[in-house]
């Protein structure tokens, strides 16, 4: 059962890690993105290509992946995205399940509609069993990985001046825009980081979630998940939520099969019910 | 002992660490003509927000012709008769003044719910609409969208709807903020030819106004009852000029 | 207080002919008609196009989409083949759906809401493959069986009947929304999205108002799905998937939210366009919606609606003038 806890906690985290994008996108930019999925995407087929038709080292690929979607993000947010931040949620949703189609159809024509996968190093491939819980050597990466880069956000986020603009964005976009703060670049920045975290999961976590090209809808209702009950002001909420979704989706598909998805789907609409601001938001928060 | 329109008991209210409102306890007598008066800041709006439901008090008693309306939802106190005016116009800005009208009345009469017969053929309720929108010098413009009209216009629109609405108890928070001194006078007008049965408490900053029209004061300091009486007996207070004194005045 | 109508009722306000059937609206409906008669063979085309309509004035949940066609599929085959009777159990099975998940919705922010749909239609999904021996599952409920529309007409291949039968609930549903926006408590709700404070300082009860109208728009949008279940004589799971909710957020994106002939309209030129692209490059249609979504969503729909809102006042304009041309030659 520790083993099934275990590979829970690794799989909310690699949620954590895509979803975090999605989370300062809509606190910050109060935009719902629901092509979130697609720049995690990018990142698995980038990391894909490379280890298998190039030979590039596993480990090498993820930090690639990153700059590779952050470099869309880069691009798209100034083009298109920033078009739209004034609009009504549903035309927001309707454009980025548009940019969602594409991207499907787009990396179906490329690559095929079959499973892609990564060519994960030996020593990520192996077992070992600690005080009688087995765990796998690929999920602990994951593990390790995510939580150096939870910490490293949050001590952005908390100790840098970037961080101080953000938050200051955040909170009041007018008002940091009369303190002198360049919210156009924040918001940028912002978005290509946060898509190029998206881009890392993806590449960092093909092999737990399976890449192929309709990826961006099956996973964008977990992403969703975490963001509504985990709130957008804090890292610590979508954290716990990713958290608390990793291990119950595991523990579910383990133990009751049948009524795995069903199940999360209930807690999150009695979550909402009894706090529609999400389980950690700060009272007022978006 | 006849029964108060509109009585509060021990009301408070607090955002956070911030008290807005602190054990008011006010009594709006039958057909009083009653003003709120203070300075910026001191809670006036929250306490009309109170009274109408849009907030919650967190301690307190608010009574409506001696029932208990506290834990009653806004739109009930309504229904009852309990009707202000918002400081900053709260209008239909998709709608046009007849339609709006049309509706409010529509409402009154219990038919809001009538989901056969159009808007537009309750003879009733479109008769009255327009003849309230004539005495309120809105005819010419009864077609027009809201979003296109000018302030002044949009702020006699606040006004009628509240006339429109029947009130017994009427709440009117600065009723000619903003106006200009030309258009004022339709509201002053309407003010005066109230029904001596509806109870109304003014917020207002024009003193003019205020001594023109009200019999009571009550003097709101942040958040508390400061001094209240007659007219006359608040004109007189050296204590309220000091506290009014501690702002630049505006006209 | 009911006193002599004032002298200026004489110059009457616009508002009381806000209810006249405008002249555009004969235009559609005798075109909806027309397609039946001119391109008999597309009748399963005008179907497909109507019962969308239809959805999308429901404002397209997928949940009750899915429910009303199988409940209208499952009461056909295992209770009665009568197609009116078995419309009215969709119906009401759907508007019961939308009733006891209004609460669910009545709270939280736009991403709230979005997610409690999204969740609740994933539920049914999730519950309707659970109990595949009753639904059929993903390849979907056999043996339906439809009787004769009002014991005369029989559904047959060719869907004349049942582009008929469709047009005309989609017609007569129609017109009821049409009387319910006029209505008091039709402007009610728009009063409630336009300034929802000033909605309840007139005494409008806002959570009871939205309530009631998430039952009538789950109570049509069940509506559509029995006639999709009753028209194909088929219901399978993926009348309950997201791309039918997708596809109506198309339509109104096209047609425009809050306009009723927005949704017909949308209605039409998506499917038009989906046929087209899908003809074009089967496999990769998927790219050229998802391109024209957002093409679409980025001009902003205003600006696609002003061209049809023109049309529309210039086939007013023309009634009016010979309107006035028949008064004056009398």
């Amino acid at each position: 059962m520790l083993t099934i806890l275990f590979d829970g906690i690794a799989y909310g985290m690699l949620l954590f890690l895509i979803a975090s994008g999605l989370a300062v996108t809509l606190g910050l930019m109060n935009f719902i993105n629901l092509a979130h999925g697609a720049f995690a995407m990018a990142g698995g087929y980038l990391a894909a290509v490379l280890s298998n038709r190039m030979g590039v080292p596993f480990v090498l690929t993820l930090p690639l992946a990153f700059l590779f979607a952050a470099a869309i993000g880069a691009i798209l947010e100034p083009t298109l995205y920033r078009r739209l931040y004034r609009r009504p949620h549903l035309d927001q949703v309707l454009f980025s399940i548009g940019l969602v189609f594409m991207a499907i159809a787009a990396t179906t024509y490329f690559f095929g509609a079959t499973q892609q996968f990564v060519k994960l190093p030996d020593y990520l491939r192996t077992r070992f069993e600690v005080a009688g819980i087995g765990i796998g050597s690929y999920r602990l990466f994951i593990i390790v990985i995510c939580a150096i880069l939870t910490v490293a956000l949050q001590l952005i986020l908390t100790k840098t001046r970037f961080g101080s603009r953000l938050r200051a964005a955040v909170d009041d976009p007018r008002v940091a825009a009369g303190l002198g703060i360049n919210v156009n670049v924040v918001f940028l920045s912002t978005f290509a980081f946060g898509s190029g975290l998206a881009g890392l999961g993806g590449a960092l976590g093909a092999e737990l979630l399976g890449l192929d090209p309709s990826f961006p809808l099956k996973y964008m209702i977990y992403f969703l998940v975490v963001v509504a009950v985990g709130g957008t002001t804090t890292i610590t909420g979508p954290l716990f939520a990713s958290l608390l979704l990793g291990i119950a989706d595991v523990a579910g598909k383990y133990y009751v099969p049948k009524l795995g998805a069903f199940i999360i789907y209930c807690v999150m609409i009695i979550v909402l019910l009894v706090r529609p601001q999400g389980l950690f938001a700060r009272a007022g928060g978006r | 002992m006849t029964l108060a329109a509109l009585r509060t008991h021990g009301l408070c209210k607090q955002f956070g660490g911030i008290t807005a409102t602190q054990d008011v306890s006010i009594t709006i007598a039958r057909g009083a003509r009653h003003a709120l008066i203070g300075p910026n800041g001191a809670g006036k709006t929250t306490l009309v927000n109170l009274l109408t439901g849009v907030l919650q008090p967190s301690a307190g008693r608010i009574e409506l012709e001696g029932e208990d309306i506290t834990g009653m939802p806004a739109h009930q106190r309504v229904r009852r008769g309990l009707v202000r005016t918002f400081q900053i116009n709260q209008l239909f800005a998709a709608f046009t003044p007849i339609e709006t009208m049309s509706l409010v009345i529509a409402q009154r009469e219990g038919q809001g719910a009538d989901c056969f017969r159009a808007l537009c053929r309750h003879a009733g309720a479109v008769d009255e609409a327009i003849a309230l929108l004539e005495r309120f010098h809105l005819a010419a413009d009864m077609d027009v969208r809201t979003s296109m009209l000018p302030y002044g216009k949009r702020r006699l629109l606040e006004i009628a709807i509240a006339v429109a609405s029947r009130p017994r108890v009427l709440l009117l928070d600065e009723p000619v903020a903003g106006v200009p001194v030309g258009e004022s006078k339709e509201i002053l007008d309407t003010l005066s030819a109230l029904p001596s049965d509806v109870s109304v408490l003014l917020i207002e900053h024009d003193m003019d106004l205020v001594f023109r029209f009200a019999t009571r004061m009550s003097v709101l300091v942040n958040g508390a009852l400061f001094v209240e009486g007659t007219t006359n007996e608040i004109a007189r207070n050296p204590e309220v000029k000091a506290v009014y004194l501690g702002e630049a005045s505006h006209a | 207080m009911a006193t002599a109508p004032p002298a200026s009722r004489i110059s009457t306000t616009r508002f009381l002919r806000s209810t006249r059937i405008r002249s555009y609206e004969i235009v559609v409906w005798a075109l909806a008609v027309a397609a039946l008669v001119v391109f008999p063979a597309h009748a399963p085309l005008w179907n497909e196009i109507a019962i969308l309509a239809l959805f999308a004035v429901s404002l397209g949940h997928a949940a009750f989409f899915g429910t009303g066609c199988y409940a209208a599929a499952l009461f056909a085959k295992h209770v009665m083949p009568d197609p009116l009777v078995g419309l009215a159990v969709a119906a009401i099975a759907a508007g019961l759906l939308g009733l006891i998940t209004s609460p669910l919705v009545l709270r939280g922010s736009d991403l709230t809401r979005l997610m409690v749909t999204l969740g609740v239609a994933l539920i049914l999904f999730e519950l309707a493959n659970r109990y595949s021996e009753i639904t059929g599952g993903a390849d979907g409920l056999q043996g339906v069986v439809m009787g004769p529309l009002l014991g005369l007409f029989k559904f047959g291949l060719d869907g004349r009947v049942g582009y008929s039968y469709s047009l005309i609930v989609l017609f007569l549903l129609f017109v009821l929304a049409r009387r319910i926006v006029n209505s008091p408590f039709g402007y009610g709700l728009r009063a409630i999205r336009d300034n929802r404070l000033r909605a309840t300082a007139i005494g409008i009860n806002a959570n009871a108002r939205l309530a009631a109208v998430y039952t009538l728009a789950g109570a049509y949008g069940g509506v559509a799905g029995a006639l999709l279940a009753q028209t194909t004589a088929f219901a399978s799971l993926d009348v309950l998937d997201f791309h039918r909710s997708a596809d109506v957020m198309l339509v109104l994106v096209v047609g425009g939210i809050g306009y009723l002939y927005g949704g017909l309209l949308g209605a039409v030129v998506f499917t038009v366009l989906r046929d087209q692209l899908s003809a074009l490059s089967p496999e990769y249609w998927q790219f050229w919606l998802g391109l024209v979504l957002v093409i679409v969503v980025l001009v902003g729909h205003e600006r696609l609606a002003r061209p049809w809102h023109r049309l529309a006042d210039w086939f007013e304009r023309r009634a009016e003038a010979s309107r006035a041309g028949v008064e004056a030659s009398r």
